[in-house]
């Protein structure tokens, strides 16, 4: 059943530098339509550049340069015709900290949609409430559109930006470290979102949190020093990996 | 070493002591049946209470494992499969108590030549020798020794599907051996099952060692890829 979903994202002998140091070696890797994926790995071993790889977000570091293909429902990303904003539009991120703009509730949400030049109050009234429902923040915010999104507990911020991420209608969305920086309530909250959001999105994210990729994903890559060792079905690597260097990595025994 | 793997390590300790110390009650319990010796018995019964309670300590070693460390790939298996050896050797000590029950009600001789014929002693021996090795595998690591015990449990099996006839003709041949034959039967059981609960131990191990699940093989064949 698994095995017959659509692959989304699939990456072709991608290889990533900065200036001279080769930060990801070849690497091949399809995630799946409808799932989840978690890339794990030490501090330092290029998950944040390979997830990065997927919109198109290292292009503005300077020293950056990629090899290989990166394609999203089939199409080469890196291909020239291939508009960063439509790309953006279609890729949403999530980052470890919230960052929420210094502006109402409100116009978090839509901020994607207004400099899309969308304007129809109605549907923003409408999207914005779908949204915010969706990251599990209505509830929370509802009497309070209009009031400043500095304002929000982090974990609630954090679901703020999750909303705006999906106002602009992803069907990717991207997460690096997203519960990082919360509490345990916070963190299950932006949990259940993830798994929720699955059943329309496809969703990568990074994270530290071990037993957080247990509960959230579906599939698990783990990378070593910009290498992909192994990926599988997520319970597979959590429970009998095939790998030594993961089996050591993921019960916390080094060398 | 990590606080888990010391944590871990105490475990193995504790399922280790009491694997040798039911190894110890089940050589006693062949002793006091196949003597009849009713202080031997007595014994059993007393240290029954020291197994019990170590049962219970290794459940709740087992708790805080998964509670407070989230063990996962090895680390997982080898705590599940503690817990898993705990309850079976838990069995295997429930046995040689009844087993000493026996002795202390029959009170008095049991005809040795349907001992004899019914091959107790050899049962007794057969399963102290895969308790044993299973021991031996769980000290030293090791996960091919284990499926010896395997084969064991087949020959007690066989012993046991023979004894029937014997005791029906023990007790159409004479009917006052009738209460010595229900107890060597009963005792035959406990064995034969005392062997079912030696392969769980194994098959537990191996599943630690190897990541493999050995039960229920032949229902759910493993893909060939
Ligand atoms: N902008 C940059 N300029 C130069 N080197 C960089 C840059 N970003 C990342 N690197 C290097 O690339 C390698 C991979 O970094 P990356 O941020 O992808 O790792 P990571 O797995 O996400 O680590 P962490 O878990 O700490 O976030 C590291 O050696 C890092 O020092
Ligand atoms: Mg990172």
């Amino acid at each position: 059943m698994e095995e017959s979903k659509k692959i989304t994202i699939e990456t072709k002998k991608i290889s990533a530098y900065y200036g001279d140091k080769k930060v990801l070696h070849d690497i091949d890797l399809q995630m799946l339509e409808n799932s989840v994926t978690a890339f794990i790995g030490p501090s330092g071993c290029g998950k944040s550049t390979f997830l990065r790889l997927i919109n198109r977000m290292n292009d503005y570091i300077d020293i950056f340069r990629k090899e290989g293909d990166v394609f999203i429902n089939g199409e080469d990303i890196y291909k020239k015709k291939v508009r960063i904003e439509e790309l953006r539009k279609q890729v949403g991120m999530v980052f470890q900290k919230p960052n929420p703009f210094p502006k109402s509730i409100y116009e978090n949400v839509i901020y994607g949609l207004r400099i899309q030049g969308m304007n129809n109050k109605n549907m923003l009234n409408e999207i914005v409430e779908k949204t915010l429902k969706q990251a599990a923040l209505w509830d929370e915010v509802k009497d309070d559109l209009k009031k400043s999104a500095l304002g929000l507990s982090g974990g609630q911020q954090q679901r703020l930006c999750i909303a705006r991420t999906l106002a602009v209608s992803p069907s990717i969305i991207l997460m690096d470290e997203p519960a990082s920086a919360l509490d345990p309530i916070s963190t299950a909250k932006i949990e259940e979102l993830i798994y929720n959001l699955k059943k329309e999105y496809t969703i990568v994210i990074v994270t530290h949190n071990m037993h957080q990729a247990g509960r959230v994903s579906d599939k698990t890559a783990f990378f070593l020093s910009g290498e992909l060792v192994e990926y599988d079905d997520t319970n597979t690597i959590f429970t009998s990996p095939k790998d030594e260097r993961t089996e050591n990595y993921i019960t916390g025994k080094f060398g | 070493m990590t606080n888990l793997q010391k944590e871990l390590k105490v475990l193995k300790e504790s399922v280790l002591e009491m694997l040798k110390l039911v190894l110890k009650q089940l050589d006693k319990a062949s002793e006091a049946f196949l003597n009849m010796d009713d202080a031997l018995a007595e014994e059993i019964i007393h240290t029954e209470k020291r197994v019990n309670a170590m049962e219970l300590t290794i459940d709740k070693q087992c708790e805080n494992v998964f509670a407070l460390f989230n063990p996962v790939a090895s680390d997982l298996r080898f705590t599940i499969s503690m817990l898993k050896m705990n309850s079976d050797i838990e069995r295997i000590g429930d046995y040689a108590d009844g087993i000493a029950d026996y002795v202390v009600a029959l009170n008095g001789p049991i005809d040795a030549k349907a001992v004899k014929d019914a091959r107790l002693a050899e049962m007794f021996e057969i399963a102290y020798h895969m308790l044993d090795v299973v021991i031996v595998s769980f000290e030293s690591d090791n996960a091919v020794l284990p499926r010896q015990v395997f084969k064991k449990d087949k020959q007690l099996n066989e012993i046991n599907k023979a004894s029937s006839t014997l005791i029906e003709k023990m007790v159409l041949d004479d009917t006052q051996k009738t209460r010595e034959a229900l107890y060597l039967f009963s005792t035959i059981k406990k064995v034969e099952r005392i062997g079912d609960h030696i392969k769980n131990i194994a098959e537990d191990w191996i599943f630690y060692m190897d990541g493999e699940v050995l039960k229920h093989r032949k229902k759910v064949p493993k893909s060939t890829d």
